[in-house]
């Protein structure tokens, strides 16, 4: 089995996650060869062949022209499989890719399950096995789901990829830096975050009033912030702050991996949540199964005494 | 300006899911339904084109799925949308992203829709692929996972979500799609009088065998609950006991209750 592996290069840097799609293609029991749309400066250490485009040319955003390349690579090289980090890069380029060669696109693995792709379904309340049923197929991979076993080793074999022309349909006009954070959440040692199981926004105070008896800060997680409960200042999570308190306490918080991603460093974790399945509860130390807005405002009344 | 809404009605994701008897999908029964809610940020930004442009564009909306989907597409009539087509498919769920994605490119292609929104995934399978096969079906310029989104004299300017809070503007020319992130704008409650209008918006409906007969790429070999991996404590019972013990454990186990 050959797998092609899509590399990411963004802002000038290569990207970590490249590094987990070799550590999938050794999973697959794959050989494997890379294509990578960035600079000579910022080549991943790969022992194996790669397939260089210029970013300063066909963009580090352009996913009509990378298609092409990648299309290009998948000429060249007849893999079984394509496969992407799935991220803002893979899930918008690895279809436009499956259908140039009409594969099946299995998205967002986590593991691999005799010999099917275990996928999430419903926030990680189920799992699905899924099979391809066209001769090629398209993958994307959960960021830190296959983690690389060791420092990343070895020099690329370069083999460079051009096109005969650059004109696109998508014109790519800069980047916009994250909003500035009014609360810097990495430095807390107690965080009490709400989620959507608070139930509305004049719920939050009683939240909040628990992060101030525990001496903590308020945290929250996406649907909470996008509802405007609470400001994004405050969000834990992939596109919020990434945080390592002493104490988490997730309130009412299902346990999206966009969440956990931002706070399963934690030291001691706590979930309140009235649902017992909710994914939160397998990285949490403790679940308390109950009503977040009975459960908190009489925990916090026993701290404050 | 024509514009297309794709939208998916999926249960309520605070719901306890278990696998259906044929261990393909979810079972449906005690399930509340709802419109997908990366869709209502798409229904909304076409809604505020429409109001941008002096309510000259028609807005339709699709959906595919059993008869209960009409209940979303009706809230997406009641949030502006002009018109529906409902592709009534019982058996949707058994379909992969290619042949879902297959029927709405079927029905758009005659249509010549100068753009199209759809939700950058669903909440229910979250494959994120459909909406970027149909522009590709189409032949159209598509971007993904939008959390901002101007029209101006045919070209549209969006902000994509990157991973770390950063955002990447791109401009694209119609026709194009678009696929919408949360937190894109803020989807309006429909009103008791746009809701008695919805009423009497036109909804067509059509046939899977009407569309495409394409086979599908994919196949869901078994769903599952994921296996426990041992997890923590689990404290469950009288929330006065619940409280006592939490209290026990934060004391031993951390420093942070003294």
């Amino acid at each position: 089995m050959k797998a092609l592996l899509i590399g990411e290069y963004r802002q000038g840097k290569l990207l970590d996650t490249t590094y987990e799609l070799k550590a999938f293609a050794d999973r697959l029991g794959a050989d494997s060869v890379m294509l990578l749309v960035g600079s000579d400066t910022e080549l991943p250490k790969y022992a194996g062949k790669l397939y260089l485009a210029d970013a300063a040319k066909y963009g580090e955003y352009n996913p009509d022209l990378h298609k092409q390349l990648v299309l290009q690579a998948v000429e060249k090289e007849n893999p079984d499989c394509i496969v992407f980090v799935h991220s803002s890069y893979g899930w918008d380029l690895a279809p436009r890719v499956a259908v140039a060669l009409k594969a099946g696109q299995v998205s967002e693995i986590v593991a691999l399950n005799e010999g099917a792709y275990e996928v999430n379904a419903c926030n990680a309340k189920l799992r699905r096995t899924v099979t391809p049923r066209s001769g090629r197929c398209v993958l994307t991979i959960q960021a830190g789901a296959f983690s690389p076993s060791g420092e990343p080793q070895g020099t690329p074999q370069l083999e460079r990829l051009e096109l005969s022309g650059t004109a696109s349909a998508i014109e790519f006009v800069g980047y916009e830096a994250a909003e500035q954070k009014g609360v810097d959440l990495s430095k807390a040692e107690v965080i009490v975050s709400a989620g959507r199981g608070v139930g509305k926004k004049d719920n939050v105070p009683v939240i909040a009033a628990l992060a101030s008896a525990l001496g903590g800060e308020l945290g929250a997680s996406r649907p909470v912030v996008d509802a405007g409960w609470v400001d994004h200042s405050h969000q834990v999570g992939t596109t919020g702050q990434t945080v390592s308190p002493k104490l988490y306490v997730a309130c009412g918080i299902s346990g999206a991996i966009q969440h956990l991603a931002g706070m399963k460093k934690a030291d001691f974790i706590v979930a309140i949540n009235k649902d017992k399945d909710a994914p939160i509860g397998e990285i949490a130390d403790v679940l308390v199964v109950a009503d977040v807005m009975q459960f908190v405002p009489a925990f916090t009344a026993k701290c404050a005494r | 300006m024509k514009i297309l809404v794709c939208i998916k009605q999926v249960p309520d994701m605070e719901s306890r899911f278990r696998p259906n008897g044929e261990k393909t999908w979810y079972d449906e029964s005690d399930l509340a339904f709802r419109m997908n809610e990366y869709d209502e940020y798409a229904v909304e930004q076409a809604v505020q084109l429409k109001e941008q442009l002096g309510g000259e564009p028609e807005i339709t909306v699709l959906s595919i799925g059993p008869e209960r989907t009409v209940e979303a597409i009706k809230k997406a009539l009641a949030m502006g949308g002009d018109r529906a087509v409902h592709i009534r498919d019982d058996r949707y769920y058994q379909k992969d992203p290619w042949q879902i994605a297959s029927m709405i490119a079927s029905y758009a292609k005659g249509e010549a829709f100068d753009l199209i929104f759809t939700g950058m995934q669903s909440q229910d399978r979250g494959s994120a692929q459909v909406g970027v096969i149909v522009a590709e079906l189409l032949g159209l310029s598509c971007a993904t996972t939008l959390v901002g989104f101007s029209y101006d004299g045919g070209t549209i300017t969006v902000k994509r979500e990157l991973e770390g809070g950063i955002k990447g503007v791109a401009k694209l020319k119609l026709p194009a799609l678009v696929t919408c992130q949360l937190g894109l704008n803020t989807p309006r409650y429909p009103t008791l009088p746009n809701i008695m209008k919805a009423k009497k918006k036109e909804i067509a409906s059509l046939t899977p065998a009407e569309l495409s007969g394409e086979a599908e790429l994919t196949a869901t070999a078994a769903i599952y609950p994921p296996a426990k991996k041992g997890g923590g404590l689990v404290l469950e019972g009288d929330i006065g006991v619940q409280v006592d013990r939490l209290m026990g454990i934060l004391k031993e186990k951390t420093a942070v209750l003294r």
